[in-house]
């Protein structure tokens, strides 16, 4: 994890002209077209939206999970919509940190192998990756659960692993996909202490598609996508 | 953890599928060990016999006689140095099921043509000395706990009645796929239990050029072609693969057995690494989330599949060879048979090409599989 940093006010991701849609036969059927937008160093975004609105879209094209149909997305100076995949696979085990909205664990994991899962991918030595691992653990506040398995943690615990797996490279954007949407409130507000916390005492950059207003409250700015038109 | 922690893992996620399908892997391979080990010896078999000894039986077939008087004429034939003879005598001990070898010979001659029968000079002269003798391979000794100077009595089938023998000697074969769970017998002793009625099974001639074999041999047939017993003379070896095609076309069933076991372990192994992936889908996208690439993703579950194949290929090869350890039932007719280096190769070969097969198509799923519709499957 990098050290604490105020939060700057230079560009990181800059999105231009990106348009995505699927074809249904021969019918198009755009999600969202020409979308532009910046992402700043440290920011913390809220991308709300009614369902099917493109904004899961946008954050998977952001995360390097999806190709837009035209339009560029470059990430400290790369166009990632360029990308292979095979490109996009490297590059996302250094640059993307994501949470997802049902956690995702592998259950034949403990929750610590579960967050070591992006070192395997890294030069790491075993010791290192392990004090890497227990440092993310530790940060979400779940170091004694390091060796129990996903099923024998709560939904809030196992979204604190999902949310250690995602920072534990140290990865340029976190991104979130309705990372509270399966928590009880209280949970869910853990959740977003850990989020703030991330974006406020660690100056990550973080992208979190929601349904909830008051998770969208918690960040420091929020952007609205209706029938593929974002507005901030 | 390590990506081999991370295979480990997901190989014990379902321990009784697992156990299930490297076992039924294994019996599979316990039966292609066994099978190919039934045709290995066979082939062995086949090939124990010289080249430079001639057989000549009746053109009949091996269950028809030749006159006794054939063996002056063989021996006038040029390049044949000596003649010998040996009779089919199809007697069992105590019960059916101990069954052996056993041949009526033209003693002398015979042992001197046969320097695969190792037997000590002393042994030697006490077998030819008396008429009802018998000498026995060393495995018969094991077997049967008998010891040399201790009467056995044979029941015959062929030769009706009890007959007994007293044991003279004991032989060590020079080359283990000539078995040492034969028996042999002085002709001359079912020639006088069978009231003159017998006549030799077949002859053996020895040549002085092995080369000439094939002209010494169409030479004997053509001296007998208008007799009342005709010939066929053939090679031993050629003789010998003759006698084992009388088990019938068994390579061609065995190999059939085996590659309809070999398929049918195909399916069981492909269907369970497509169920293993199919139900984690999920699992598979947040690999390729955290950034897994799919030929990662695809590399894992093609040697997720091969581990299954090579343990229970590696199980079921150790188990047909601990089945061939010490004596067991076959080596009485064919000498030597085991699970062969060439087997064991080729099953380790095969197992191989099992786990390659049955996770090519997971394994290309897995490449194949888009990380936000797997994630919208699981959602």
């Amino acid at each position: 994890m990098s050290s604490p940093t105020s939060v700057a006010t230079d560009t990181l991701v800059e999105i231009r002209g990106l348009s995505k849609s699927y074809w249904r036969g021969s019918e198009e059927i755009r999600v969202f077209a020409d979308i532009d937008l910046d992402i700043h160093r440290g920011e913390f975004l809220a991308l709300m939206g009614p369902s099917g609105s493109g904004k899961s879209t946008l954050l998977n094209i952001v995360a390097g999970l999806d190709h837009p149909t035209s339009g560029s997305v470059v990430v400290e100076g790369q166009d990632i919509a360029r990308m292979s995949s095979r490109q996009l696979a490297t590059w996302r085990s250094t640059h993307v940190g994501f949470i997802f909205q049902f956690y995702n664990l592998l259950p034949v994991l403990t929750a610590a192998q579960n967050v070591e899962l992006p070192l395997l991918l890294t030069h790491l030595g075993k010791k290192e990756r392990r004090e890497h691992v227990l440092a993310a653990l530790d940060l979400v506040g779940l170091s004694d659960r390091a060796e129990h398995f996903p099923g024998q943690l709560s939904g809030g615990q196992q979204q604190r692993v999902g949310i250690a797996r995602a920072v534990v490279s140290d990865p340029t954007i976190i991104l979130g996909d309705e990372p509270t949407g399966d928590l009880d409130a209280t949970s869910g507000s853990e959740v977003l202490d850990l989020l703030e916390r991330l974006s406020g005492e660690f100056g990550k950059t973080i992208l979190m598609v929601t349904h909830d207003p008051n998770a969208a409250a918690r960040a420091k700015a929020t952007m609205h996508m209706d029938k593929g038109v974002l507005t901030r | 953890m390590t990506v081999g922690g991370l295979i480990r893992a997901n190989l014990f996620r379902n321990k009784k599928r697992t156990f299930l399908t490297v076992a039924s892997v294994a019996v599979a391979f316990f039966l292609y060990g066994v099978l190919r080990s039934v045709t290995t010896t066979l082939d062995a078999a086949a090939a124990v016999g010289s080249e430079a000894r001639l057989v000549t039986s009746n053109a009949s077939g091996i269950t028809f006689t030749l006159p006794e008087a054939h063996a002056n004429r063989l021996r006038s034939v040029p390049g044949v140095t000596s003649v010998s003879w040996s009779n089919w005598f199809g007697g069992y001990y105590r019960d059916p099921q101990d069954f052996f070898a056993q041949f009526a010979i033209k003693a002398e001659s015979y042992l001197a043509m046969y320097p695969e029968i190792q037997i000590t000079a002393g042994d030697r002269e006490a077998f030819l000395r008396e008429r009802t003798a018998a000498l026995v391979g060393v495995g018969l000794l094991e077997k049967y706990g008998w010891q040399v100077g201790q009467t056995i009595t044979l029941k015959g089938t062929i030769f009706s009645g009890d007959w007994e023998f007293v044991i003279r000697a004991a032989y060590t074969p020079a080359e283990a796929a000539y078995g040492d769970e034969n028996m042999f017998f002085h002709y001359e002793y079912l020639y006088e239990r069978t009231n003159g009625q017998i006549t030799p099974g077949w002859f053996v001639v020895a040549l002085d050029r092995p080369e000439s074999a094939a002209d010494i041999a169409a030479t004997i047939d053509a001296q007998f072609k208008n007799s009342t017993a005709p010939t066929k003379t053939e090679t031993e070896r050629a003789f010998q693969a003759g006698f084992v095609t009388m088990w019938g076309n068994i390579g061609f069933l065995v190999r059939a057995i085996g590659t309809a076991v070999f398929f049918a372990i195909l399916l069981v192994a492909a269907n369970t690494m497509m169920m293993a992936v199919r139900e984690r889908i999920g699992e598979i996208a947040v690999l390729k989330t955290v950034g897994f690439t799919d030929g990662a993703v695809a590399g894992l579950v093609i040697v997720e599949s091969l581990l299954i194949a090579l343990v229970g290929g590696a199980l079921g090869l150790a188990l047909a060879w601990s089945t061939f350890q010490g004596r067991n039932p076959m080596q009485a007719f064919f000498p030597g048979n085991g699970v062969t280096t060439g087997t064991t190769l080729l099953g380790f070969g095969l197992a191989l090409l099992l786990g390659m097969i049955s996770g090519a198509v997971p394994a290309l799923q897995s490449a194949r599989l888009s990380v936000t519709s797997a994630l919208r499957r699981v959602a």
